[in-house]
Formats: structure tokens, sequence, C-alpha cells
């Protein structure tokens, strides 16, 4: 167990995110290769949870989509399709998992912004 | 060049490809190994190599059989054959790393599956079973097992319940994803025989 923490470990160096929880909106900008193109790909949606650890850490972003359909990426914190993650507004919430936006929409589904001191 | 290694497995992880997405991998530990025996067409009758792996816990006892075979190398547990192909020659006290294999190469490994115990028909053979509720008197059970007078016995291999798992199992064409030669380890795609801890033997294809 020990060995595969450590490379774990290893494979987590050389990477720096802003601060973000769940309740945050986010724009993460990931880089999709079609053929032997390379293009950028934003995806801005609310941060709905954090799952796993070490390597393995992934975060779920929610986004509303043109026509009101709910879209869900399911993204690895160090996989090296992530080129930037920038954090659009702070949200206040009150847990960690924001499932419960899936069955709202609308202004149900509005998250109230957090008042941050400045950091 | 030998064409096999004896490793641990060390349990299951995952890593990144290029294009960012999972892959699941399972780690392990695959020698150094010390060329124990090597057998000869006119010798044996066939050209293999016998191979032990070096554990980092020694064996404290060996019988004087085995202390005789291996001679004055490192005591060694595990001893397996491995077929040879072309290039150098081997020699007795050769040692092989995990160098030995490269990545994306395709391989083949066996170990002892996890035991189950002693099992019913459903989990041991998938069998259907009959319904929980409504009264049932026939839930978990294998059913009819043959025919009456002809042929009057229950043929052999029938699917029964016993010992399921702890037997001999091989997974054919893994993926080698990353080869970490300076701690000895295979990172291989997907799943492998085994517990955590257990012996495996790894074959290139």
């Amino acid at each position: 167990m020990n060995v595969i923490r450590e490379l774990e470990q290893s494979w987590m160096g050389g990477k720096e995110f802003p601060e973000f929880g769940p309740g945050d909106t986010v724009k993460v900008h990931l880089k999709i290769i079609e053929g032997n193109k390379e293009r950028v790909q934003v995806f801005q949606g609310v941060v709905i949870g954090i799952q796993g650890e070490s390597s393995r850490r992934t975060f779920t972003v929610r986004k509303v989509s043109q026509g009101g359909y709910g879209v869900e990426r399911i993204i690895p914190f160090y996989t090296p399709a992530i080129s930037k993650i920038e954090v659009v507004r702070y949200g206040r919430v009150r847990r960690a998992k924001l499932y419960y936006l899936r069955d709202r929409i609308g202004k149900s589904a509005r998250i109230k912004e957090k008042r941050r001191r400045n950091v | 060049m030998i064409q096999g290694l004896i490793g641990r497995k060390l349990g299951m992880t995952q890593v990144y490809d290029d294009n960012g997405s999972v892959v699941p991998v399972t780690v392990v530990e695959a020698g150094p190994c010390l060329v124990t025996q090597v057998k000869t067409p006119e010798n044996d009758g066939y050209a293999a190599v016998q191979v032990g792996l070096v554990e980092k816990k020694a064996p404290r006892k060996l019988s004087k059989a085995e202390k005789g075979h291996l001679k004055d190398m490192a005591p060694m547990r595990h001893l397996r054959e491995f077929k040879i192909d072309g290039g150098e020659a081997p020699k007795v006290g050769d040692q092989i790393m995990v160098n030995n294999f490269e990545e994306g190469a395709k391989i083949s490994i066996s170990g002892t599956s996890q035991g189950k115990g002693f099992q019913g028909v459903i989990k041991r053979h998938g069998f259907g079973g009959g319904r929980m509720t409504h009264g049932s008197h026939f839930k978990r059970a294998p059913g009819s097992i043959g025919q009456c007078a002809t042929p009057s016995r229950v043929f052999p291999g029938k699917k029964m319940p016993g010992q399921m798992g702890s037997r001999k199992v091989t997974t054919k064409n893994l993926e080698v994803v990353r080869v970490i030669e300076d701690k000895n380890l295979l990172l291989v795609k997907g799943s492998v025989p085994g517990s955590k801890g257990g012996i495996v033997v790894i074959r290139k294809n």
C-alpha cells in the first residue's frame, strides 16, 4: 500500500490550482485532441462535489446548457488535459455535495455569493 | 531474452494517458529475479530457464535440497520456469529486472485467485435459482442434476456446489502502461488475478 501511496504522491506534483470548493462557479480550460489538432474547450459551471483523494481526486462541475439540459462533467484534478482553472464566483453553501441542485431549475437553483475577505 | 518474471501484486490505482483520460492500473512489483538453472535441449530435451524471485524478506529456512540447488545464491522461495527466445544465452546467476519488459507490450499474468470458500451453484456457476417470495420452496438449489433410469448416473463435470476461487487464473493480453525501473514496478492496465501481496507470474505474449 505504501508503495502505491508514494507513487500517487509523486504524480501529484507540478500542478497548482486556485482554491475552490462546492458551490463555487469555475471555468475549466480543457485541452482536447482531435486527430492531430489540439484545441482548448472551456467548461463553466458550479462545482457540486469533490471526490477521492491524492492523485485520484476528482470534482464534478454542473452547468445548465442552452435548452435547460443539465450537463455534468467529472474532472480529475491531476489530468494533463486541464490547462487552467479559473474561479468565477464563490458561492455560500452549507453542504459538501450539492446534488439537490439536480432537482431544481431556475430561481431555486441559485447559490448565494460568499463574501470573502481579500485573499 | 527470458520470456517472463516473477512478481508480487501490490494493488490498484489509476494513471492518466496523453489525452488526459483515466487508465486503471495494477501495480506489480516484479523481480529482481536470478537465473537458478539453465535447461538445454542436449541435457533436458528443451530450452528454458528457471528463475527465482529475490525477496526483501528472504526465507530463513530452506530444505537441504533447495540449498543445494541454489548453491551460494540468495535464498529464494519462489522458482518458476520460462521459455527463452534467441539473444544472449542466459547463465546461472544472471539477474533479470523489470526492464525486461517495455511500455506498451502485451503480457499475460497468472496468479492464485482470491478464495471464496465453499460456494453454492448461484455464485459459483451463475445459475438462476428460484424465486425468493410467494411461498417458494426452491430458492438457491441447483434443481435437477440429471435424468432417471437412463443414464441413472450424474454426468462427470456437472456444475455443482464446491470450492470457489483460490486456483490458478491467467489473464491474457494485458498491456504494460509504465515501467518504473528504480522501484522494480510494472504498471499493468486493468486487473490482475489474486489478492494484494500475492505472487504472480508475468509472461510475454
